[in-house]
């Protein structure tokens, strides 16, 4: 009897949490078809390049990290060394480009 | 058990044995035997820099032949000897000191040695084709772009396979360290060696990227017409400088990372204390590695980068001394009030300190960027990377070797030969490196043919020779030692040295699957604490059951000589086209093999419960 109840009380935590995700996933994706739109607004518009090229930039990697933590499932429990891992990987790239950038081509 | 099967199977039985195996131990020793080979044959190639310079205006080598020796010399040893050999080290330690049955990915780690082997060979092909690589290790554009005949083709494409096979073996162990500890062994609970290997492992997996792209830019330039380091087309040849430098002073703590991690390991062991400043020698690793990607324009501040590039890279290289001084300290410390046992790996260590603080000291003086104008490109810089190589991670080779010789099969190496070689090797290196510096302060340039008498540079230059003499003899008795060793074959216990880290309490000779059990592990040297509290066993963490173990498999083998023919057809197709038809049938090799290995399911076999408990008790 008691078992039951467990599971059964198990079983409507995981219902919630489901839920929970289910809401945070359809607000990602409409926040990231709006960025695209803006995007896309943005080019159309007409607007100056040093505007444009800049904002354009910071909403592709909000949207990349939307992805990561939202779609990739990053926010959850137990991805802190994936976490680590890709955040070292940026940060060895960027040393790169920018070492690249500021000494060759400058 | 498995020995006796040994004896009775041929030679054929076992060769196939280990060309098709997945068994992180075997592959260990395939790594040291791969290794092993280039270590002999750089060191020959050693020998013959030190007898063309042993004095002045000598003619016992072209300057052509010197040039590629000279080449061949350090891109053997940094790429061929000194990685495949902490590879064999790591292979046949790591997975045992986390109370793993094998490391993650089996099949890609056999995969990672072959492409290493055949990426070996195909650059020392070169020495039959057109001649070998002339324009360094580092292989400096514009000079590698316009060097004649095959030579820098096959370092491009042989470097290129031989990086494929590093960056697996990197993966393979962080994926390992991460997923396979056994219960209880938490980060800050894993021995020295495991977390040097695992940072050594971030280490290649984000710096072998850099060389990967700079030998494809090469090979392109090179093969294909590409101009992306040939200035009279809108190329840049410093760009080579730098993408190798990314890669390379990285590199370089690749190298002695896990060689810092044998000493922590051996230290502790002979001192019969833990080690001091557990958590800071983490500190001072994960510190290295972070610092050890700021710093690569060390290398280049004569190019001409300007005052403020300069000064940034130079205070950061001179930070690096301070996680490495943290080590130092700290391994001093642990000897502090020890119960201090002189065996061979403990000479080694105590041999280490002095000559590594020696090499860090030159480096703080090289990175002082406005000396370095004088020093740079000439002998100083010889000495110093030299203390730091062989004083570093040589030694630490060494000292690994004859440590986790009865690991990794059941004997001991003989202690008196080995305090011998010890000497020899530690005398002979000193002779030949100490004096270097003085011959550069002198104004010896590095990389020359020959230099003139009466300079004041004939006595140095003789007596760094006869130092190499002395590294030799030192060598020859280290083989020495292991084939007598063999050939007595006296098995020792599984605990030989009364050690304090997991890998010690497996029987001995190592099961296939390492532990009947996995064990639970209660804190910092776990065998220790069982020692000290318990009854000297290790406590399993999970009741006897079936061990589920991979199938070995022809397949790595396949897919890098596919590779190998492909390099090679890649190489002569500038001479003639039809030399694409070889480099088609290589490919075809390995994606075909890649294809099969990917339609066909290989889940493996078990050994069964029953058949375990045959054989005796559990761990011991
Ligand atoms: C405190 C630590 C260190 C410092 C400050 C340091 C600094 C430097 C600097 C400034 C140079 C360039 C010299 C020149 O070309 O003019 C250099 C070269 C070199 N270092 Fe170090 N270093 C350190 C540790 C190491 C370690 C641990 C290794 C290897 C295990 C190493 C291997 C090398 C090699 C191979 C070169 C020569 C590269 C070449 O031009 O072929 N160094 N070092
Ligand atoms: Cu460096």
């Amino acid at each position: 009897m008691s078992k039951n109840t467990n599971s059964a009380h198990s079983e409507q935590f995981y219902k919630e949490k489901h839920k929970e995700e289910m809401k945070h996933q359809v607000i990602t994706f409409a926040m990231m078809i709006i960025f695209t739109i803006i995007a896309f607004g943005l080019v159309a518009g007409g607007f100056s390049k040093y505007f444009t090229i800049p904002v354009i930039l910071v909403l592709a990697v909000v949207q990349f990290l939307f992805q990561l933590y939202y779609f990739m499932h990053m926010n959850q429990k137990g991805h802190e060394m994936p976490a680590l891992m890709i955040y070292s990987g940026v940060f060895a790239a960027a040393l790169t480009v920018l070492g690249l950038t500021t000494i060759v081509w400058w | 058990m498995s020995t006796h099967a040994a004896e009775k199977r041929g030679f054929g039985a076992v060769l196939w044995d280990y060309l098709t195996t997945v068994d992180h131990k075997k592959i260990a020793i395939l790594y040291l035997i791969g290794g092993g080979f280039f270590f002999v044959l750089g060191g020959l190639e050693a020998m013959l820099i030190r007898i063309q310079l042993i004095s002045p205006d000598n003619e016992f080598i072209s300057a052509q032949f010197y040039n590629e020796v000279m080449t061949m010399h350090g891109t053997t040893m940094i790429f061929l000897a000194a990685m495949p050999l902490l590879f064999a080290l790591m292979n046949a330690v790591v997975p045992l000191q986390i109370g793993a049955r094998d490391v993650a990915f089996p099949f890609v780690n056999a995969l990672g040695f072959w492409l290493f082997a055949f990426g070996g060979i195909l650059l020392n092909l070169s020495w039959f084709v057109t001649g070998a690589p002339d324009a360094g290790w580092t292989a400096y554009a514009p000079l590698s772009i316009i060097s004649p005949g095959h030579g820098v083709d096959f370092y491009a494409v042989g470097l290129q396979i031989s990086g494929f096979g590093t960056l697996m073996a990197g993966i393979n162990f962080i994926v390992t360290i991460i997923n396979m500890r056994a219960p209880g062994m938490t980060y800050m609970r894993m021995p020295l060696f495991t977390w040097t290997t695992f940072v050594a492992s971030i280490l290649i997996l984000f710096a072998f990227p850099a060389l990967t792209v700079g030998l494809f830019e090469m090979t392109f330039d090179r093969l294909f017409g590409a101009n992306f380091f040939k200035p009279e087309m809108g190329g840049n040849v410093i760009i080579w400088e730098h993408l190798f430098w990314i890669f390379g002073h990285p590199e370089v703590y690749i190298l002695v990372l896990p060689a810092f991690g044998v000493f922590s390991e051996v230290i502790p062991t002979f001192s019969k204390k833990r080690l001091f400043g557990y958590s800071s020698m983490v500190f001072a690793t994960v510190l290295i590695a972070f610092l050890g990607f700021m710093v690569w324009a060390h290398h280049m501040f004569t190019v001409g980068l300007g005052p403020i590039a300069n000064s940034i890279f130079a205070v950061a290289t001179m930070a690096i001394a301070v996680p490495t001084g943290i080590k130092i300290f700290n391994w001093l410390l642990t000897m502090w009030g020890g119960n201090i046992r002189i065996t061979t790996p403990m000479l080694y260590a105590l041999g280490f300190i002095p000559s590594f603080t020696i090499g860090g000291m030159t480096g703080v003086m090289l990175a002082t960027a406005a000396a370095d104008l004088q020093y740079h490109d000439s002998y100083f810089v010889v000495g110093h990377f030299h203390y730091v190589i062989v004083g570093g991670v040589v030694f630490g080779v060494l000292a690994g070797l004859t440590y986790w010789w009865p690991r990794m099969f059941g004997t001991m190496l003989d202690e008196k030969l080995g305090k011998w070689t010890f000497w020899l090797f530690f005398i002979g290196f000193h002779l030949t490196f100490f004096i270097q510096h003085f011959l550069g302060l002198m104004g010896m340039p590095r990389r020359y043919w020959k230099f003139l008498p009466d300079q004041g540079l004939d006595t140095g230059n003789l007596i760094s020779t006869i130092g190499a003499f002395f590294m030799a003899a030192g060598a020859i008795l280290f083989v020495w030692n292991i084939i007598i060793t063999s050939v007595r074959n006296e098995k020792v216990s599984g605990d030989p040295w009364d050690a304090r880290t997991l890998e010690w309490a497996i029987p001995n000779p190592t099961p296939e699957y390492n532990f009947k059990q996995i064990p639970l592990v209660r804190g910092l040297d776990p065998l220790w604490i069982e020692k000290m509290e318990g009854n000297g066993k290790m406590t399993p963490a999970e009741p006897l059951g079936d061990i589920h173990m991979p199938n070995s498999s022809f397949l790595p083998f396949m897919m890098s000589l596919g590779l190998f023919i492909a390099g090679i057809g890649v190489i002569f197709q500038v001479d003639n086209n039809s030399w694409w038809i070889v480099a088609i049938i290589g490919f075809a090799i390995t994606l075909g093999t890649m294809f099969l290995r990917s339609i066909k399911d290989d889940l493996g076999y078990h050994i069964h419960k029953e058949d375990l408990e045959d054989k005796g008790a559990g761990v011991k």
